[in-house]
């Protein structure tokens, strides 16, 4: 039988992990180790990972601490990526010892935090980000809204949300993961080319045949904008395999 | 990843087709696609449902008898240009008692394998017994569209749940029942938890639904001889998923029971 994982890029990064238990259900092992085991399973080199209980603290400068301690015995596939509260004191430190740390970038949750994507808040993180060169990961959902806990209430982002923080540094480089087709596109020809190009996607939320929301995005955005991702440990990663796969 | 195509028959239980009355220009390309992707993958046998004109003409969970009518006529055609490779549900709307036996009837007659029941009506719904009745005496399964935990209203479909299944097949205990797309959105806990002791409700595991834990526990409230593969509209998904099964440890028995037997059985299927 023919071996398909020629058809794969050569090395997959996951831009889309996190680790770490979820309040609303239970996530089997969302352990570093269960995830550098999947990795290593599924033929994927490395990962950006980011830290589930920090989308809920109000002080993430703790689940920070646990993160980086988390990830310390894994850092040659595991790349830390800090959570950052620009409307909670002290984040400053935060960003600062993300870029100290050589983390590729770093998360945050406005509807979480409670902060508005259109505000000061964005507009003061977009620039360190772009001072410091590090991409800031911007998540649409995190759960499949028909099966969200009665106690889990913070919107999905909106793509006005995801334009106003592209605009609001020219420097700033975002990648935005859990979008859906429409939301892709919403954004995508919503913006200016050159925000466009600051723009990449993960491939998370996009299905494949027989609607083939990948392979179109592909044609009408362009494949360069999308980045692998799996939303481990909420999600069995073979999914992101699988549509690759499949896309062409 | 082993991303060959899998080995041996599969059987997708969960499948739909456009057709030309679907008010979609590309009605003919994703058939295609599911037909591409399905031999990617290593499908064997489709089982699939044609929802009315999906919305165009009348709503896809609640179609007119006219729309019901020309999506089965549509899908056995369908079935009559793939023979072996697609086989066909009569899907109905059960507010329409006469007209839904009456397709049922000419479905069979022409080889049509399961019954398709969407969203027209609560599954617990008296309405519902003389289709599952009829499914019965002919000894055909019935696949009921549900939303994983009632637990409200949505606009444009009566929505059932596990529960409401699982009443349906308490008074119709010599009828198959499959609880559809068990990743297609909703408490999906909650379903299997339900159906643990409900030994004639089958589990498809289709839908977009790819959650870390969830194939663990259908496996441990349904077992894997209650467990049937499919695909509805991701068909990346339930490959996903069809791989994921194949790290868990079971055994061949088990795995081919679900990748294909179980369905044979089920709509006595010739494999």
């Amino acid at each position: 039988m023919e071996d398909r994982r020629a058809a794969l890029p050569a090395e997959l990064v996951d831009h889309n992990a996190l680790v770490g238990p979820y309040p609303f259900r239970r996530l089997p092992d969302p352990t570093p180790e269960r995830l550098v085991a999947d990795l290593e399973r599924l033929g994927i080199a490395r990962a950006w990972v980011g830290h589930v209980p920090s989308i809920y603290y109000r002080d993430v400068a703790a689940g920070n601490d646990e993160l980086l301690r988390w990830l310390a015995p894994h850092r040659s596939r595991l790349l830390p990526v800090p959570a950052v509260n620009p409307a909670y004191a002290g984040w400053e430190r935060e960003i600062e010892r993300a870029r100290a740390e050589g983390c590729p970038a770093v998360r945050t949750y406005p509807a979480h935090y409670g902060f508005d994507a259109a505000g000061a808040e964005m507009k003061a993180l977009a620039a360190r980000c772009a001072d410091l060169d590090l991409q800031l990961v911007l998540t649409v959902r995190i759960e499949d809204g028909r099966q969200r806990h009665r106690l889990d209430v913070a919107g999905d982002l909106l793509g006005a949300d995801v334009r106003a923080a592209v605009r609001a540094h020219r420097g700033l480089r975002l990648v935005v993961t859990n979008a859906d087709r429409g939301f892709v596109e919403e954004v995508h020809f919503g913006s200016t080319p050159g925000e466009a190009a600051r723009l990449h996607w993960d491939i998370s939320w996009l299905w494949g045949p027989p609607d083939d929301q990948l392979a179109a995005l592909y044609r009408t955005v362009g494949r360069d904008r999308f980045v692998f991702g799996t939303h481990f440990p909420f999600r069995l990663p073979e999914a992101a395999l699988t549509k690759l796969a499949l896309a062409g | 990843m082993n991303l060959a195509p899998a080995a041996g028959p599969l059987v997708d239980v969960h499948a739909h087709f456009l057709h030309k009355r679907c008010g979609r220009s590309d009605w003919a390309d994703r058939n295609a696609s599911r037909l591409a992707a399905g031999a990617r993958i290593g499908i064997t046998v489709h089982l699939a449902s044609i929802l009315g004109s999906f919305g165009h003409s009348s709503p896809t969970y609640f179609p007119s008898p006219e729309d019901v009518s020309a999506g089965n006529e549509a899908m056995r055609a369908i079935v009559r240009t793939h023979p072996g490779l697609v086989g066909g549900y009569v899907t109905v709307n059960p507010n329409y008692t006469d007209h839904a036996l009456a397709e049922i009837e000419r479905g069979l007659a022409e080889g049509m394998v399961g019954v398709k029941l969407a969203a027209s009506r609560r599954a617990s719904d008296a309405l519902l017994d003389p289709v599952a009745a009829l499914a019965a005496e002919r000894g055909v399964p019935v696949l009921q569209h549900v939303w994983q935990r009632r637990v409200r209203e949505v606009p444009n479909q009566e929505i059932s749940d596990a529960l409401d299944l699982g009443e349906l097949a308490a008074r119709h205990g010599g009828a198959h029942f499959i609880l559809a797309h068990i990743g297609g959105g909703g408490d999906w806990a909650h379903s299997l938890r339900a159906l643990a002791s409900v030994p004639n409700v089958w589990v498809d595991l289709s839908g977009s639904g790819v959650d870390r834990g969830m194939l663990e526990l259908c496996l441990e409230c349904v077992g894997a001889e209650r467990l049937l593969w499919g695909t509805d509209l991701t068909m990346d998904t339930g490959w996903a998923k069809l791989r994921a099964l194949e790290t868990m440890g079971l055994d061949d028995e088990a795995l081919e029971g679900i990748r294909w037997k179980t369905a044979a059985r089920l709509f006595r299927l010739s494999l």
